[in-house]
């Protein structure tokens, strides 16, 4: 009986203490962080979309190299990447061509390396980073930025030379903003 | 056209200063709630309309007052409609005996408790008639679980109140708080603690208030007997449950905490205070406490507050009786 | 006496008027779900109520059905990783270490060593995110608004830790057949040794506010009582056999990775109700803890992904293979059948969930419908891993 009484004193008062928990965190300071008005802190290591890295010297010229190897190891098939056609040669080269040709010389591929257009549709994408690590010349990146946002399917369909470009222009301006000015009409 | 009696224009005056203090109370209390609510949670609550997110609660009236009014196929359109009205009217009624100061009483009747008790049963007509209106299989068990509750909740509720009414010797709320003093031993919770806490406990059940919020448990019911109300429907469920909060809150300061009573500050004030603290509980309890069962919650009835409260009666009919000897 | 003579009158769709065949006299037939609070996405569960008592209750499943199955065969192994993460979102890592396992194991692919102690710790610091959110998600059905705040609160630091190595915050798509994608780095490290302390002096605040509350007690003791034959009919693993009493854990049973060098315990409770459920997934937190700690001490330097790792073209030499890891919520299992093809011929992923849900039927039955809520919540369920 006596038991009893005291275990239903302790009930009641599992229920106090309850109320004290509430009350510490009641007064303490919040936790989250008025968002639009203050930037989280803690998304620096977080993904994002994909990018072009630059070239050392050209920072608006992608180090890429058209292998197409991304485009095949990615498991959403988001990537494609469009090769440049041969320079139509100017009539010297032409003759140059010609001659070597006579020579018996193997004529030097002139076609520029890197990508005509690396056709990039962020919404298929997971996010895995296949694409990164299959890269031979690490000419792939993440953005690192979590702030991509559109008003359509379209908006997230980009091509990556483009983005590059663009951002290379207003390089150390504002890097996030670079996205947006770099989408594709498509 | 002085043949309007000065009672009438009292009451008619009071019930115009109540529906707006109604309105305003839920706003206040809506604010409250949420701001109380993300503080515990360790969030700002709403912060955006108005300085620390005040205007939020107006800006949701209004968006509430502008949805489109919506009535399931099959439901009852009168009783359906019904039932928000009848849920909100009664309120209004409630807060007309309350004393806020001395004098400062709408309807100064000697019977203000019985109004008070009588007319608050009738919010659970509104929740069955609601859940039962809306052709919902949900609102239609919410409907009946709130049945089962106030009806049981309203009599230790009542036996409480009665063990008050006891000791101050009448039913006029206004009477109970002068025959109170200024200072907390003065007050009735010092004399009746158990009533207090039986009263505090069956309020939180009468009210639907969480832990006691079984009527509308979302987890199990949706939002049980509200769950097909949209727009103002539910707002004025909603506005209902709040007013009904500060009348409960009233009448146990009226009736335990000294209504008015208090050192150095003015009357009113005093009264205020003291309901606040006491919302302030209920909230704190809400965001606190897992619900209970529905089995549970009619044990801790039947078998807790019922038989406590009887027997906390019969000691104070006892006592008053030997002190009238004395 | 069936309740509708004539089929016509019956309303709602196929499962529903099934269901409602077998129905008694004057009782109601209630859908919860797909669309309710209390089935966590899109669970659903018709069932049939006198009053308030469930006399029957059938759980419908695929509404999240996502083909991740016959995806796995259109892809190549590698490719299919990111898949697993999408499984069970709760416990992503988990599947993640399932599926690499299965295929390490079918190409005989050996993983450095630092690799194995990096997949423990993510692992189960992952586990401990899992058993937060379930923790949380639960309270809400109980009907407290405010421990998932707190859980969430303490869930996020657990997700900045995990960021850092990943770069993504639910569905981790981390583990490489031969390693991990990257190596734990300094700062993350210190994150995670300043996070056991602290977690360490949160556990009682939960206990406090929660575990002790009287009304939480009354709601989740003896309630769901699942008998340990039940258990084994059903195929229950994780916390839902170990609530039962059943010491099951294929970290013990079937070690795997370097879990024979650390030292844990399996918690068991013998009270085989919702409260033993709970109580085994708050000791398991304090565990992973455990297992975490020793790991950072006994992690050596080295690589974490093998050398030749394989490409996304690598293909499953012809074979089958069988790896199972103990999720947040019982055994997940990959099988994985090749055929030598560029792409796995056949992968069948074990769902702990599924066959936890499967004995909700038999265990709801007669119980109070709050009573079948906080059955189906202390089951655990995510719903994608049951749809999959
Ligand atoms: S991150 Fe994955 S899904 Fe996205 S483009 Fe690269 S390989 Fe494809
Ligand atoms: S990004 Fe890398 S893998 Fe893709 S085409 Fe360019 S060089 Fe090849």
């Amino acid at each position: 009986m006596i038991k009893e009484a005291l275990n239903t004193m302790s009930d009641l008062w599992s229920l106090m203490v309850g109320l004290r928990v509430t009350k510490k965190y009641f007064l303490d300071p919040q936790v989250t962080v008025r968002y639009p008005w203050k930037a989280v802190s803690n998304i620096d290591s977080y993904k994002g979309h994909l990018m072009l890295v630059g070239g050392k010297k050209d920072k608006g010229l992608a180090k890429c190299i058209s292998c197409g190897m991304c485009a095949m190891a990615c498991p959403s098939n988001c990537l494609t990447v469009v090769k440049r056609k041969a320079p139509k040669p100017t009539p010297e080269e032409e003759q140059a061509l010609a001659e070597a040709k006579a020579k018996g010389e193997k004529p030097k591929d002139k076609t520029p390396k890197d990508p005509e257009k690396f056709l990039y549709d962020f919404t298929l994408c997971s996010l895995c980073g296949t694409c990164m690590e299959n890269c031979p010349v690490g000419a792939l990146d993440f953005t690192g930025s979590p702030y991509l946002a559109g008003y359509s399917r379209e908006d997230f369909h980009f091509d990556l030379v483009q983005v590059l470009k663009n951002q290379a222009a207003i390089e150390g301006v504002d890097e996030s903003a670079a996205p947006e000015a770099g989408q594709s009409e498509a | 056209m002085n043949a309007i009696p000065a009672e009438l224009l009292r009451i008619l005056i009071g019930l115009v200063a109540v529906a707006a203090s109604v309105g305003l109370i839920g706003l206040v209390m809506v604010w409250v709630e949420r701001k109380v609510a993300g503080h515990i949670q360790r969030r700002p609550g709403p912060f955006e309309v108005g300085p620390s997110g005040v205007l939020q609660p107006l800006c949701d009236a209004l968006k509430l007052v502008g949805k489109q009014l919506f009535m399931p196929s099959g439901a009852d359109p009168i009783l359906f409609w019904l039932a928000p009205v009848l849920a909100f009217l009664p309120v209004l009624l409630l807060f007309l005996p309350l004393p806020v100061g001395d004098g400062l009483q709408a309807l100064n009747i000697n019977l203000g408790l019985l109004l008070i008790l009588a007319f608050s049963g009738l919010a659970v007509l509104s929740v069955l008639l609601g859940g039962w209106a809306s052709n919902n299989k949900y609102g239609l068990l919410g409907a009946a679980r709130a049945v089962a509750q106030s009806v049981a909740y309203e009599i230790p509720l009542l036996l409480s109140v009665l063990a008050v009414a006891f000791v101050a010797g009448s039913l006029d709320l206004a009477e109970v708080v002068k025959g109170q003093g200024t200072w907390p031993w003065n007050w009735n919770v010092m004399t009746q603690p158990l009533a207090f806490l039986i009263y505090f406990v069956s309020a939180l059940g009468e009210t639907n208030r969480a832990p006691f919020d079984l009527p509308e448990a979302e987890s199990e019911l949706t939002a049980g007997f509200h769950t097909e109300y949209s727009g103002m429907g539910f707002g004025l469920f909603f506005l209902a449950e709040y007013a009904n909060m500060v009348v409960v809150c009233s009448v146990a300061t009226a009736l335990f905490l000294g209504g008015w009573h208090g050192p150095v500050l003015p009357g009113p004030v005093w009264f205020v205070l003291k309901v606040s603290a006491l919302m302030l509980l209920m909230v704190f309890a809400r965001w606190t406490y897992p619900r209970v069962r529905f089995d549970q919650l009619l044990v801790i009835n039947w078998k807790w507050l019922l038989p406590l409260a009887v027997a906390n009666l019969l000691l104070t009919a006892f006592f008053v009786k030997l002190a009238q000897f004395a | 006496m069936t309740r509708y003579q004539n089929m016509e009158q019956l309303t709602g769709d196929f499962y529903t008027q099934n269901f409602a065949k077998t129905a008694r006299e004057g009782s109601l037939i209630l859908n919860l779900g797909p669309q309710h609070p209390s089935t966590h996405g899109v669970l659903r569960v018709i069932v049939e109520l006198d009053g308030e008592y469930v006399m029957r209750a059938e759980p419908i499943l695929g509404y999240l059905h996502r083909m991740h199955e016959k995806m796995a065969e259109v892809k190549t192994a590698a490719q299919f990783i990111p898949n697993m993460g999408r499984v069970d979102y709760g416990h992503a890592m988990g599947w993640n270490w399932a599926f690499v396992g299965a295929a390490e194991k079918a190409g005989g692919i050996e993983v450095p060593e630092r690799a194995e102690y990096v997949r423990v710790i993510t692992c189960e610091l992952n586990r401990i995110a899992s058993h937060l959110l379930w923790w949380g998600a639960y309270l809400l059905d109980l009907g407290a608004f405010t421990p998932i705040m707190y859980a969430f609160d303490d869930r996020e630091k657990i997700l900045d830790i995990l960021q850092i190595p990943t770069g993504s915050r639910l569905t981790y798509s981390y583990f490489r057949i031969g390693g991990v994608a990257q190596d734990l780095d300094a700062d993350c490290i210190r994150r995670i040794r300043e996070f056991i302390p602290w977690f360490r002096s949160r556990l009682p605040m939960y206990k406090d506010l929660v575990s002790d509350n009287i009304i939480l007690r009354k709601r989740i003791e003896e309630i769901g009582v699942i008998e340990q034959d039940v258990c084994r009919r059903y195929g229950a693993t994780g916390p839902v056999a170990r609530g039962s009493g059943i010491n099951y854990d294929v970290r013990r049973a079937a070690p795997y990775s370097v879990y024979p060098k650390l030292d844990f315990e399996i918690p068991t409770s013998d009270l085989k109700c919702a409260r033993g459920r709970y109580d085994v997934r708050m000791a398991e937190m304090e565990q992973c803890l455990r297992i975490v700690e020793q790991c950072l001490d006994m992690m050596p330097e080295g690589e974490v992904l093998v050398k030749g790792a394989p490409k996304p073209s690598w293909k499953v030499p012809k074979g089958e293979a069988y790896f199972a890891v103990e999720g947040a919520r019982g055994k997940i299992g990959a099988y994985v059948v090749s055929d030598g093809g560029k792409n796995i011929y056949r992968t069948k992923l074990r769902a702990p969930g599924f066959c936890n849900l499967s004995l909700f039927a038999e265990v709801s039955r007669g119980t109070i419908l709050a009573d079948a809520v906080a059955i189906l919540g202390s089951l655990d369920l995510i719903i994608p891993e049951i749809d999959r």
